[in-house]
Formats: structure tokens, C-alpha cells, sequence
């Protein structure tokens, strides 16, 4: 029995490990080459990027997920994906087929009251418990929905009641949805492209007739007349389009002047000549609208063959950012992250009971790790170069870094020791700092523009990267000592004395091999050195860095008191190890407490909303981070247990540690 | 004479690490409650409550007592700085093992330093410009003044001007250069100036120039962010022959009133208190410029004229966000712009200290560094050889 211990944690490595081949092997188109369409650049929210960031971002807003499920798989049936529409799939419908898009259930709303209001609540389609609407089901409603809205808008954005600022969300959603059918042509027109181009062979005429009329000569009234109608067209899309889809027209241009389709075609009169960009819009709008997929396809292709050699970077990230978008690293890092860690914890569990399948529990938990966390590494560095910045840019982004620093440390830990600690720390700091990246995300673009303020990678670099990493190592040094006081009360754990393979080095001759407990107390306290000096330099750096930009070493910003908090915090606990001023299970109690600091000045200072911006999900987050707060002071009063209720320490269980 | 043993006592709790941890906590207590506290009272007073003070005084919402009820930043602060000091002195012989903490520490004292001589000397003014103008002063932003000005010539003035510290005193103020004395009858910090209305039956503010046909009432000192306060006075202009009247000076009326004493004209202004430079900063453009598509600032810049007439010095600087200009122990800082984009708002910092922030960086980090790499190159070697 000896071999399934061995080998279980390589099949478990090779089967999450083909999992991640299969997501990252291209995937084939269908009739529709939705996807090479997805991947066409166009510019939004001030950078270039591909149409499915744009959509998915637009559905983020509006639905609050990634795609538009089509049918009811019910739950237990698992295996069974429904069929859904993904992000690019829905935005083609919305802009090339309007009365398609209308009965998709795009649309969440959540608010008992403002479903009351709007006599809403049997409608809708329910999923999770949340009520999902069709643009259909609400058009009746948009009077009355804007009128709420403007009076919501009056009233400050800190004071809004919840109701208020629902009307104000569902407002802004339907906007922006009915902005969208205006990306590839004007809603309601049946055969755009033809409008375009007949709109380029009048163009010339009419414009001479124009000339004529001004020099008071005879003109062809009708020619001018010809093209009113598709002007008055452009002039909508003009005033509605929302994504900017043309490129720069020549080499002359800047490379940031993109133009909604409809400001293109109006802009088109000068020169005579409509962007050819416009064209193919166009005809990919008209093809997708009349199901025409050869037509379709082909426009595509032909747009994508034009833009090769004028815009080849813009197509290259547009590629590069589908790729990402559809792979999902952090996705699919964070379900193994999961695996590990209930690894990890079953090896913690059997450890007194079979070292053999702890030990092939532990190895499979820290294999999982090493994949999950080449995984996330993988994501961090792709969106690393899709952004041209510094790993930490956003709330977003710091989430994903803190919870890769974590990670890093709790590998290295697990290298160190190898007792599942590491493990169990790194999984699960990965899981849950992927959970938060994820809700945050759910608030529109992750790789926004950076402010003026911030527009330094250098800065970002020495002061936000190090700071981050000094949240990490208080967060890994907070994690593992709450484990300390978890398995000190609740198991004989902390008085096992450590075998060669576990400490990573055989016991001197003599000596007594070192316990579990003492094992844990060195971890900790190295960690929180590491977490004290990036932290200071983190903090300092940042104060220099506002001496730079704004001539204040100090200001008192709350986030600047965030950071020194951390810094107040970790100074303390050193200071009272130095000094001896409580034992062990003291130490470790207010290294646990580090844990509500950090999670303080990280999120809690963004809640108290003093100049800072607040996130759609901070609401939310309120309650997870008292959760949070809880949790941990729950477990620091466990701790506070006297020392002979502990069974790692009961009489006979081992002797207490020293000091 | 004290008994050496009570001074033995006395200097050994000053160096003692329990003082240091007590310290700690408490600075964190410091900072959690004075950031709680900035949503209610805004950044600039809960700055000066909580950590610009010895004591956070505490009392109930309506009553006029107030106690002390936790150390102040700077008592804090200062016990730390005490207790480092102390420490660094008693317990810290400087050994190669403890060279680490022992340059750390020596670079927490300087950062302390350099930020109570950062918080009494630094100044901090405004230079607001519109594209085309120069000046030769930048203008406080919380602090006002009373400038009484005499044209002297074609291009000189005599400017003889009262500050806010002796306005608020309400008193009388005869500055020996002027042929009349200042009676400062109120001062109102902040202020509201308005017409006067029927239903309300306030006499007018004053009995000369503007205040004839306003009235002025205090207000509470403004805290929230980007809200400044504005200052009005009400003074009356005595003389050897008997009272001129009372004058309504405020900032929210910016252009000067007259007075005409024995055929001399003086203007009077309560303006924000100016600090005046040999040199002339003039603008000569400004640039916004904001990502395409979106209104999210992309880039802000103003480039500027330095022209120094004592050695004729002039050149031009650009000046933008993280790239200031420090230049005759002043560094000016992009920080705000008219809406038109027309116009340039910068900040002008005078701190003699501003280098010792760098330096007690680099050395709590090279200590720092030094001293875990000792303890991790212990902790590896120990593991080797065990």
C-alpha cells in the first residue's frame, strides 16, 4: 500500500494540471467567428482594448456577470453547462440585432423597494436568488426610472439612501445598454451597410452641390437631399455611441484619436471618402443582423487584414487581452487554490493518525499550490504587460499582489518546514484574496487610466510594491499564528516533535528534535521582521514619494495612517518579543491582531470614504470585513484559554514551550 | 541633590522597552481614533486635535468643558523620541550584531526630528497665476492679513500690513509708519457677508465704504475638504483729530476700499497673507490634457518663467505632476488649475528639513536590512550545520 500514498499527488498534479493545458489551448470558432470579432481593437475608457473587454465590462455593469445564461441547468445536474451567451456574443446581439438582445434577461435587480415601486417582483427571471429582467420587460418602466433617477441625482453621493442609489444603478445600466445599440449602427435601420454605402457614392455629389450653393450657383438639390437622411442617422449614433471603434485615420493622426463609428461618418464629409473602418462595421452589423455568417465572417477577416499593417499594436493587444480575458488565470488559480487547501488541512488532520497519507496529502497540497500559483504568477505577469505598470495599480489589483505575496511566502515556509503549514496559509490566502479580486472586479474595467497623480511607474513600483508586500507578510505571519492558537487548543499538533523529512534537516546528534509548536514560533517571528521592514519602507517610500508630487513628507491621509498603523503595529510585537513581555501564545494572539490592523488600512480606511473613492462593493465589504475583524478576535480569545485546556498542552500531551 | 539610585530609577524606565511598547500602542491608539475623527471634523482640525497636540480633549456634544482624555500625537511623540534616545544611550552598546537596530534607531530619531522641524518651520503657501501673469509673492492659504497700501510712487507702493495673530486679539493697533491707528472692533475668522435683507433687522456692518450696504455674520471655521474659511473684519480708522468711521473688510470683497486722510489715500484689504520672493514667477502656459474619450486627468503642466532681477537671471522650467521646482529654498508643486484651463494653481512649500525624511529612510533600512539578514543567515546556517 505503500505506492497509492506516492503516487496520489502526482495524478492529482496531472489532472488540475491538464485542466489548465485544456483552458489554454486556442479554441475554435463556431458559423459566426464571434471570437476573431471579440478580438478586434477599439478604445474605451481612454486605452485601446478588444471588443470583449469592452462588452464584458458594459454586461459587468449592467448584470453583474461575465455572460448571459440562456436556459435553467438546475443545479444538482452540474456537468451540465447551459447554454449561455457569452460577453461578445451578447454585445453583438445588442448591436446588431436590438430585438434580439431586448428579451435576453440582462439586466439584475435586487432592491425589494425599487422592484416594489416599479411592480416588478413576479417577473423577471430568478436565478440564486436574484431577480434578472429583459430590456423588454422594462421599457414600460423608463419614465417613471429616470424620473427617480434625476431625483437621486440631486441628493449628495454620501448621503444617498440604498434605494437611491439602486434607481440611480439601474438607470445608468439602461443608458449605457441603450448606448450600446448604437456601437455598429443606428437601431431601427434594417440594412446599414447599404445606407453606407450608397452614403459614399452621394457623398461627392452632394458635396459639390454644397459648394455650388454657397457661390449662389445652380446645385443638384437632390443630391443634397440624398444624403440627409443617413446624416440624420450618423448624427444619433453621433450623439449615442459609446465604444469608439474607427482608428486614427492616417499615419498623420495621433494614435489616440478614435472616433465612435457615428462621429466618424460625420466627420467623413471633408475629404469626401467615409474611414473604411466604417465600412466594414458596417456590413459586419448588417451580415450579423440578417444572418448572414459568410458575409459576416468575411468582413471580419477583410477588416482585420486592413488594419494589419496600420494599426498592428492595437490588434496585438486586442489579441493579447482576448486571450486573457477568455483564459481567466485568477479564475481557475482560485479552484485550486480551494483543492490545496482542503488538502492541506486533511494532511494537518492525519497527521497523527498515518504519516504515510499525511505526508502524500501534504506533497498534493503543496504540488497544487506550486500549479495554482504559477497560474496566478502567469495571470499577474500578462496583466502586467497588457498594462505596461507595476504588478499594483487599483483596490483590484493590490487584492490579487497581497495574495500572491502570501502565496510566495507560504511556498517558501512549506520548503522550510514541510508540515502543511505552508500550505494551508498559502492556499488559503490565495483563495480568499482571489474571492475579494473577483467582487471587486465586478465594479466595471480593472486596467483603467491611471490619474495624473499616480502616473509614475517608478513611484508605483518602490513605494506601492513594497507597501503591498509588507500587507502580505503581516497577512502570512497573522494567518499562520492564528493556526498556532487553532491547533493549540483544538489539537495535540503543536507537541509533535518534527521528523528530519518534516524540519527539512536531520536532528544534531543529541539533541532533541524541535517541536511543531517551536517550529511555528520561528516561522512567525521571521515573518513578522520581513513584514516590519517592508512595511517601514513601504510606508517612508510613500511619504517620499508625496514630498515629490505635493511637497508634504506627511499629510495625515487616512491611507497614510493605514500604512503606519501596520507599521505601529509590527514595531510593537517585536518590541514586546525583544523584551519579553508575553509568552508564546501572547505573541501570537497579537500577531493574529496584526490581521485586523492590516485588513483596517487596507480596506477599512476606503470605507470610511474621507476623499477617497468608494466601491459599488464596499457596501457589501462593510459587512465582510466586521466578519473578518470577528473571526479573528474570536480566535484571539480562544488563545486567551489557560494553557493546561489546550490539548497540545495538556499534561502529557508534551511540555509547554519555553519562554 | 537627588539620590542617585531615584535618578538611576528615572533614567532606566525612560529606557526601558515597556515605555516603548506602551509608547506604541498608544500611537496606534493616536492614529485609529484621529483618522475615525477626520469624517466628522476633516483633515486640517482633527490634525491639530489629535496629532498636533499634547492632549485629545473630550467633552459632551453641548457642553463648554473639556477634558483631557488620551496623549496627543505630540506627547507621544515626544516620549518616544525621550525613550529612543534613552535607550539608545543605556541599553544599545554598538556591537557589530547590533549594528543593525542600532542604525535603525538612530534613524527613527532623525525622522521624528525632522518631522517636529518639519511641523514648526515648514510653510506652505498658494501661487495661483493666470496664463500671462507674474508675482512676486505666493498667498497663505489659512492664514489672513490687513494690508493698508499707499501709492508711493509710480511703482511703489508703501504697504504697511497687520496680521491675523493681532486682528484676533481685537484691539487697537497703531503701527508707528501709518499717520492713524487701527481699532480692530471685530474679527470674524470665518464669515458670511451679505445684503442687508428687511426681515431681518442687523444693522449694517459699518459706517463706511462697502460695509454701509452689507451686513456680516460669523461663522463656524470650515473643515471639510477643499473649503476654506473667509475672514472679515470690522475695524475703525482713529486718528489724533477722532474716528474716520468703521470700514467692513472682508476676503470675500477682494478689491481694496479707500480712505482719504490729510489728502493722502490709503487702501484698505483683508487679503490671504502674502510671502514675497526676489524673484517673479510668471506663467506662461498651462496644459491639461485627459485620456481620450473620458474625463480622467492624463497629464497636468505648467511651464513657467523664473526672472530674478537682482542678478538677472531668467529661464523658463516646466513644472508637473512629481516634477516640481525647487528652487531659493522652495520647491513649487503642480496642484490645481482653473476650470477654464487657463489658469495654474501651485503649491509652494518652504521646508528646511525636507532632506531628513530621505535620510532617516535610508538608514532604518540599511539597518533594518542588516540586522534580519543576520538573523536569516543564522537561521540558515544553524539549519546547514545542524
Amino acid at each position: 500500500m505503500k505506492v497509492l500514498p506516492k503516487l496520489f499527488p502526482w495524478f492529482l498534479l496531472a489532472l488540475f494540471g491538464a485542466e489548465m493545458v485544456a483552458v489554454l489551448l486556442p479554441r475554435k470558432d463556431g458559423e459566426y467567428h464571434v471570437n476573431e470579432f471579440g478580438r478586434l481593437p477599439v478604445q474605451l475608457n481612454g486605452r485601446v482594448q478588444p471588443f470583449d473587454s469592452a462588452a464584458r465590462n458594459a454586461l459587468l455593469q449592467i448584470r453583474g456577470t461575465g455572460a448571459v445564461p440562456l436556459e435553467e441547468a438546475p443545479a444538482w445536474r452540474f456537468w451540465r453547462h447551459g447554454r449561455k451567451l457569452n460577453a461578445t456574443e451578447w454585445l453583438l446581439e445588442v448591436a446588431a440585432r436590438p430585438e434580439v438582445a431586448d428579451t435576453r434577461p440582462a439586466f439584475l435587480i435586487h432592491h425589494a423597494e425599487l422592484l416594489g415601486e416599479l411592480r416588478l417582483q413576479d417577473k423577471g427571471v430568478r436565478k440564486a436568488g436574484l431577480r434578472y429582467y429583459t430590456f423588454a420587460e422594462l421599457q414600460p418602466f423608463l419614465g417613471e426610472i429616470n424620473e427617480q433617477a434625476l431625483k437621486a441625482g440631486e441628493v449628495k453621493s454620501a448621503e444617498r439612501t440604498a434605494f437611491q442609489k439602486q434607481v440611480l444603478k439601474l438607470a445608468n445600466a439602461l443608458e449605457l445598454y441603450q448606448r450600446l445599440k448604437f456601437t455598429l449602427q443606428p437601431a431601427g435601420v434594417p440594412d446599414f451597410a447599404r445606407m453606407v454605402a450608397d452614403f459614399q457614392r452621394d457623398l461627392g455629389p452632394a458635396l459639390a452641390a454644397a459648394q455650388a450653393s454657397q457661390s449662389s450657383q445652380d446645385f443638384d438639390r437632390q443630391a443634397l437631399e440624398r444624403i440627409a437622411e443617413p446624416r440624420r442617422e450618423f448624427r444619433r449614433m453621433a450623439r449615442w455611441g459609446y465604444i469608439q471603434t474607427v482608428p486614427p485615420a492616417g499615419a498623420a493622426q495621433p494614435r489616440d484619436r478614435w472616433q465612435t463609428l457615428g462621429v466618424s461618418l460625420l466627420e467623413s464629409d471633408p475629404d469626401g471618402q467615409v474611414h473604411p473602418a466604417a465600412l466594414y462595421l458596417a456590413t459586419m452589423a448588417t451580415a450579423y443582423g440578417q444572418r448572414n455568417p459568410e458575409a459576416f465572417n468575411s468582413a471580419v477577416a477583410g477588416y482585420r487584414q486592413w488594419l494589419a499593417p496600420r494599426c498592428e499594436r492595437e490588434l496585438r493587444k486586442g489579441r493579447a487581452e482576448f486571450y486573457f480575458n477568455r483564459v481567466k488565470p485568477f479564475l481557475h488559480a482560485l479552484i485550486i487554490y480551494l483543492g490545496a487547501f482542503l488538502l492541506a488541512g486533511g494532511a494537518l488532520l492525519a497527521f497523527a493518525l498515518s504519516r504515510n497519507w499525511s505526508e502524500a496529502l501534504r506533497r498534493s497540497a503543496f504540488y497544487l499550490v506550486l500549479l495554482a500559483g504559477t497560474v496566478h504568477t502567469f495571470g499577474l505577469v500578462f496583466r502586467m504587460a497588457l498594462e505596461g505598470r507595476p504588478p499594483v495599480t487599483n483596490l483590484y489589483s493590490s487584492a490579487i499582489f497581497i495574495g500572491w505575496g502570501v502565496v510566495l511566502l507560504g511556498l517558501i515556509l512549506e520548503r522550510l518546514y514541510r508540515v502543511a503549514l505552508g500550505s494551508v496559509v498559502a492556499a488559503f490566502a490565495g483563495f480568499v484574496s482571489l474571492i475579494i479580486a473577483h467582487n471587486l472586479a465586478l465594479g466595471g474595467d480593472t486596467m483603467e487610466m491611471l490619474r495624473a497623480v499616480l502616473d509614475s511607474n517608478f513611484w508605483l513600483t518602490a513605494h506601492v510594491v513594497t507597501i503591498t508586500l509588507g500587507y502580505s507578510a503581516t497577512f502570512a505571519a497573522g494567518l499562520l499564528a492564528a493556526l498556532y492558537l487553532l491547533l493549540g487548543v483544538l489539537t495535540p499538533l503543536l507537541a509533535q516533535p518534527l521528523g528530519a523529512e518534516e524540519a527539512g534537516a536531520p536532528a544534531a546528534p543529541g539533541k532533541t528534535p524541535p517541536l511543531l509548536g517551536q517550529a511555528l514560533e520561528t516561522m512567525v517571528y521571521g515573518i513578522v521582521c520581513f513584514a516590519t521592514l517592508f512595511n517601514f519602507l513601504g510606508t517612508v517610500l510613500g511619504g517620499i514619494w508625496a514630498d515629490q508630487a505635493w511637497g508634504r513628507f506627511w499629510g495625515w491621509d487616512p491611507k497614510e495612517n493605514g500604512a503606519l498603523m501596520v507599521v505601529l503595529w509590527n514595531a510593537f510585537i517585536l518590541h514586546v518579543r525583544s523584551g519579553r513581555l508575553l509568552r508564546e501564545r501572547g505573541f501570537m494572539g497579537l500577531v493574529v491582531f496584526g490581521n485586523i490592523v492590516t485588513s483596517f488600512s487596507w480596506f477599512g480606511v476606503n470605507l470610511l470614504g474621507v476623499g477617497l473613492h468608494s466601491y459599488g462593493f464596499m457596501e457589501s465589504g462593510l459587512k465582510w470585513l466586521l466578519f473578518f475583524m470577528g473571526s479573528q478576535l474570536a480566535i484571539i480569545l480562544v488563545g486567551l484559554l489557560p494553557l493546561r485546556r489546550w490539548r497540545s498542552f495538556r499534561a502529557g500531551a508534551g511540555s509547554p514551550p519555553a519562554g | 541633590m537627588m539620590p542617585p539610585s531615584f535618578l538611576d530609577r528615572v533614567v532606566r524606565f525612560l529606557a526601558s522597552i515597556r515605555l516603548t511598547a506602551v509608547c506604541l500602542v498608544l500611537a496606534l491608539g493616536v492614529v485609529f481614533w484621529g483618522t475615525l475623527a477626520q469624517v466628522e471634523m476633516g483633515l486640517y482640525r482633527a490634525q491639530h486635535e489629535f496629532f498636533r497636540s499634547l492632549f485629545i480633549y473630550w467633552g459632551p456634544a453641548r457642553a463648554a468643558w473639556r477634558i483631557p482624555v488620551f496623549p496627543g500625537g505630540y506627547l507621544v511623540g515626544g516620549v518616544l523620541l525621550v525613550n529612543l534616545i534613552a535607550a539608545l544611550g543605556k541599553r544599545f552598546a554598538l556591537t557589530p550584531k547590533r549594528l543593525g537596530l542600532w542604525l535603525a534607531h538612530v534613524g527613527l530619531i532623525l525622522l521624528l526630528l525632522g518631522q517636529l522641524l518639519s511641523d514648526l518651520l515648514s510653510q506652505e503657501s498658494t501661487l495661483h497665476l493666470r496664463e500671462g501673469q507674474a508675482r512676486n509673492y505666493s498667498e497663505a492659504e489659512r492664514e489672513t492679513e490687513l494690508a493698508v497700501v499707499e501709492a508711493a510712487g509710480a511703482d511703489t507702493d508703501n504697504v504697511v500690513v497687520i496680521p491675523q495673530r493681532l486682528l484676533a486679539q481685537e484691539k487697537t493697533i497703531a503701527p508707528g509708519r501709518l499717520p492713524f491707528a487701527v481699532r480692530v472692533r471685530k474679527f470674524f475668522a470665518n464669515s458670511e457677508v451679505a445684503e442687508p435683507t428687511a426681515a431681518a433687522a442687523q444693522p449694517a456692518a459699518a459706517t463706511q465704504g462697502i460695509g454701509r450696504h452689507a451686513i456680516v455674520r460669523g461663522l463656524a471655521r470650515a473643515t471639510a475638504m477643499n473649503t476654506r474659511d473667509v475672514p472679515s473684519a470690522v475695524v475703525e480708522i482713529e486718528t489724533p483729530q477722532g474716528s474716520l468711521g468703521t470700514w467692513l473688510l472682508s476676503e470675500f470683497i477682494g478689491e481694496p476700499q479707500s480712505l482719504v486722510w490729510s489728502n493722502r489715500t490709503y487702501q484698505l484689504t483683508l487679503r490671504p497673507r502674502r510671502y514675497y520672493t526676489p524673484y517673479h514667477v510668471q506663467l506662461v502656459r498651462f496644459q491639461h490634457e485627459v485620456y481620450p474619450g473620458t474625463d480622467i486627468p492624463r497629464h497636468f503642466s505648467s511651464r513657467v518663467r523664473l526672472s530674478r532681477a537682482d542678478t538677472g537671471e531668467q529661464r523658463e522650467v516646466l513644472i508637473y505632476m512629481n516634477n516640481p521646482l525647487r528652487y531659493a529654498g522652495a520647491t513649487y508643486y503642480q496642484s490645481g488649475f482653473d476650470p477654464d484651463n487657463h489658469g495654474t494653481i501651485l503649491q509652494v512649500v518652504r521646508n528646511p528639513s525636507w532632506l531628513t525624511p530621505y535620510l532617516a529612510c535610508a538608514l532604518v533600512g540599511a539597518g533594518l536590512l542588516i540586522q534580519f539578514a543576520i538573523h536569516l543567515w543564522g537561521f540558515v546556517f544553524k539549519r546547514r550545520t545542524a
